[in-house]
């Protein structure tokens, strides 16, 4: 073997790669991004940053001594973000997404928990024990259990503390030492409507679908580089017709072909994991519209990033990857911090996916899909001006 | 038919364009000659539309060209340096595409795609993906794509470029015809012999400036008597400069070496030419193969700015 030669050669590609802009940042810049996103979301962050707290609606229409005590003990807890409601809002609440469960103390429960402390398991009977009711958002199992398992603590707890301070009637010490659970839990995953189930197929192909309707804009503003560099360019420029025909129409084209992607994903979801639109569809619509022209501007922007198509598409692809991130299309945002899910409504790809979450399976009205609608076209008008603005139009024939 | 008036275009501290002026009446082959970065196709883009100048303008039939979607636009057809083509389309489509940006449509599209098919010789490939093309086919396809609207203003900006001799012939025929149906052509070149063979009249262009403009006999005559010797040299020096002993030798204008043959300027060949051969003989260097000419373009540029035009 010449090392000569091989030297040579190893030269020659070492050079080759740190020449390719694209290829330096998505081998150095990428990998350290994404782990240090993930591992700040799952718990890598500094033990002085305060962990995302999950929003439990309380609805106490009992107001005795022991619910008093749960709801005093939930909301002291650091795992959970306590706010009393009535139960229709808090059912709307859980439905929108704002809160991840509602736990509603019936009427009596203070009185037919305390008694059902001290009896025997082998009496007990299914209608004896006072049921809790939980209201959960069912994409988020997860918190649910942990939110089961806080509550169970504390209702045993204030129950206990009740019955032996003998402030429950028909029980105190001295009676049958025959402990059991004192109450049952109902839990209603709030969906649509009644009835109808949690697909988690759904999330799954709102948060993909963005993900690459972004990569097919980035390609669009690419290709308008590309376009640039060729005669196409100089012949569309010669002809009498407006800039704005010319990148009105890139635009219009990339959001054409957006509808058709989520036409067909959504199609494919309905028709093999029966995803329906459960909420408004003309609000569905509206969302996937705005996502498109949103991807069309944000291609256009690709466009102004670099002066080359290969930095365009290296630094538009991290651009992109960040986006998702934020946006919840691979981990869902309420596993994000508290500061970081704030922060996320700054990138519009968090409006698309709750967008098409709401409309999806949350049975959002149209009204409620203004909201998201409204902050991606303010996005795409964003994007839209800064690459009008920035945007090199004069090029040799 | 066409007036460039005052075109200046800078690019920060580069000036690409100074003050370039000429006119093509109807019906003329006008060449735009200098060497690379000379500034002929931003002069070109800037005919076109493509490039804002920085001052000047540009005058068809006394009009002034003003804005993107000015109609007077629609007169000027060009054929860009580089392809304006989609590969993954058809001819056909390619041509339908340029066709509608001049609003062209319907059965006034397909006589024009036809006819212009029909010219530079693609009929019968009409409907073939434009990336199974061979390079002519392509520059040649590129060119009907500038026809369409049928303008009487055609730029060309070095439509031969990276071509083989058999389709640059074809185009130049494809470039006669148009100039027997009456087109006015305006062609940037830095293939002198190209310019001989097909325009009536010469704008040489240089470092952004017009150094002569005139007609193709004018401009030979700018340099009267000079004869040129080109020389096949079996053993050529080393470096880039081993002949420029010879530009010292009284009666030498110039001396350029070209590929593989010398090509030494001189106004009395009889008087000069001994001495050349003196020279090349005394620093060992051998002659294969000696021919003389009268004055071309490249020898006027080469007159001109002291450059040769290919060299750059």
């Amino acid at each position: 073997m010449s090392f000569t030669a091989f030297s040579a050669l190893v030269r020659r590609d070492l050079r080759l790669f740190f020449m390719d802009r694209r290829a330096v940042i998505m081998s150095f810049v990428a990998p350290i991004l994404i782990a240090s996103f993930f591992g700040y979301v799952f718990g890598g962050a500094s033990a002085d940053q305060p962990a995302s707290r999950i929003a439990v609606a309380a609805i106490d229409q009992d107001r005795s001594a022991i619910s008093k005590h749960v709801l005093a003990a939930l909301g002291a807890d650091k795992a959970l973000e306590v706010k009393s409601a009535d139960l229709e809002a808090a059912r709307a609440a859980v439905r929108g997404g704002k809160t991840t469960v509602a736990v509603v103390i019936p009427a009596g429960f203070g009185d037919g928990a305390a008694k059902s402390l001290f009896r025997g398991e082998d009496k007990l009977r299914g209608g004896d024990k006072p049921e809790m009711q939980l209201l959960y958002d069912p994409s988020h199992n997860a918190e649910l259990a942990m939110v089961r398992g806080i509550l169970t603590q504390h209702v045993m707890e204030a129950v206990s503390s009740e019955a032996f301070s003998g402030g429950a009637s028909g029980a105190g010490p001295g009676l049958s030492m025959s402990f059991s659970m004192p109450y049952t839990v109902r839990e209603e995953a709030v969906t649509a409507r009644q009835g109808v189930k949690y697909n988690s197929m759904a999330h799954s192909f709102a948060g993909m679908s963005v993900q690459f309707i972004l990569f097919m804009g980035i390609d669009a503003g690419v290709m308008v580089l590309l376009l640039r560099r060729s005669g196409v360019w100089s012949r569309m420029r010669a002809a009498p017709i407006s800039r704005f025909t010319i990148i009105g129409s890139r635009a219009a084209s990339s959001a054409i072909v957006a509808m058709m992607i989520l036409c067909v994903v959504f199609g494919f979801a309905r028709v093999v994991f029966g995803v329906r639109i459960e909420g408004s569809f003309a609000g569905f619509a509206g969302v996937c519209i705005a996502f498109a022209i949103m991807t069309a501007a944000f291609g256009l922007l690709v466009a102004v990033l670099g002066k080359t198509p290969e930095a365009a598409r290296g630094i538009a692809i991290l651009a992109t990857l960040l986006l998702v991130m934020l946006g919840g299309s691979w981990v869902p945002t309420f596993l994000f911090p508290q500061w970081l899910q704030s922060a996320s409504f700054a990138v519009p790809t968090r409006w698309a996916v709750d967008g098409l979450d709401a409309t999806i399976w949350r049975g959002a009205s149209f009204t409620a899909a203004l909201g998201p609608i409204a902050a991606m076209l303010g996005f795409a008008v964003l994007f839209g001006a800064i690459a009008l603005w920035r945007f090199r139009w004069d090029g040799p024939a | 038919m066409l007036e460039v008036r005052g075109l200046h275009k800078r690019y920060g501290d580069l000036v690409a364009v100074q003050e370039v002026s000429f006119t093509v009446r109807p019906g003329e082959a006008v060449g735009l000659l200098g060497p690379n970065g000379a500034g002929k196709t931003t002069t070109v883009s800037m005919i076109a539309g493509l490039v804002t100048p920085d001052a000047g303008e540009v005058r068809i039939e006394g009009g002034v060209v003003r804005g993107e979607t000015d109609p007077l636009k629609r007169k000027m057809g060009l054929v860009p340096q580089d392809l304006a083509l989609h590969d993954l389309l058809s001819a056909r489509d390619n041509l339908a595409l340029f066709g509608a940006l001049y609003g062209m449509r319907g059965a006034e599209l397909r006589r024009a795609m036809d006819a212009a098919l029909d010219l530079v010789g693609l009929a019968d490939r009409a409907k073939d993906r434009v990336s199974a093309f061979s390079g002519g086919m392509k520059r040649r396809l590129n060119m009907a794509g500038a026809l369409l609207h049928d303008p009487a203003i055609l730029l060309l900006d070095e439509p031969t470029v990276g071509v083989d001799p058999q389709s640059r012939n074809a185009i130049f025929d494809n470039l006669e015809e148009l100039k027997r149906r009456g087109k006015t052509l305006v062609y940037t070149t830095h293939y002198m012999e190209e310019a001989e063979r097909l325009c009536d009249r010469i704008v040489i262009v240089d470092h952004g400036k017009v150094i002569a403009n005139d007609s193709l006999e004018a401009v030979r005559r700018l340099v009267p008597g000079v004869n040129v010797i080109e020389i096949e040299i079996e053993n050529p020096g080393q470096g880039a400069e081993w002949y420029g002993g010879l530009r010292a030798l009284d009666g030498v204008d110039s001396a350029e070496w070209q590929g593989s043959l010398l090509r030494v300027t001189m106004r009395d060949l009889t008087e000069t030419s001994p001495g050349v051969l003196e020279w090349l003989r005394a620093h060992g260097y051998r002659c294969l193969h000696l021919a003389s000419q009268r004055a071309d373009l490249e020898t006027v540029f080469l007159t001109l700015t002291g450059r040769s035009v290919r060299n750059l």
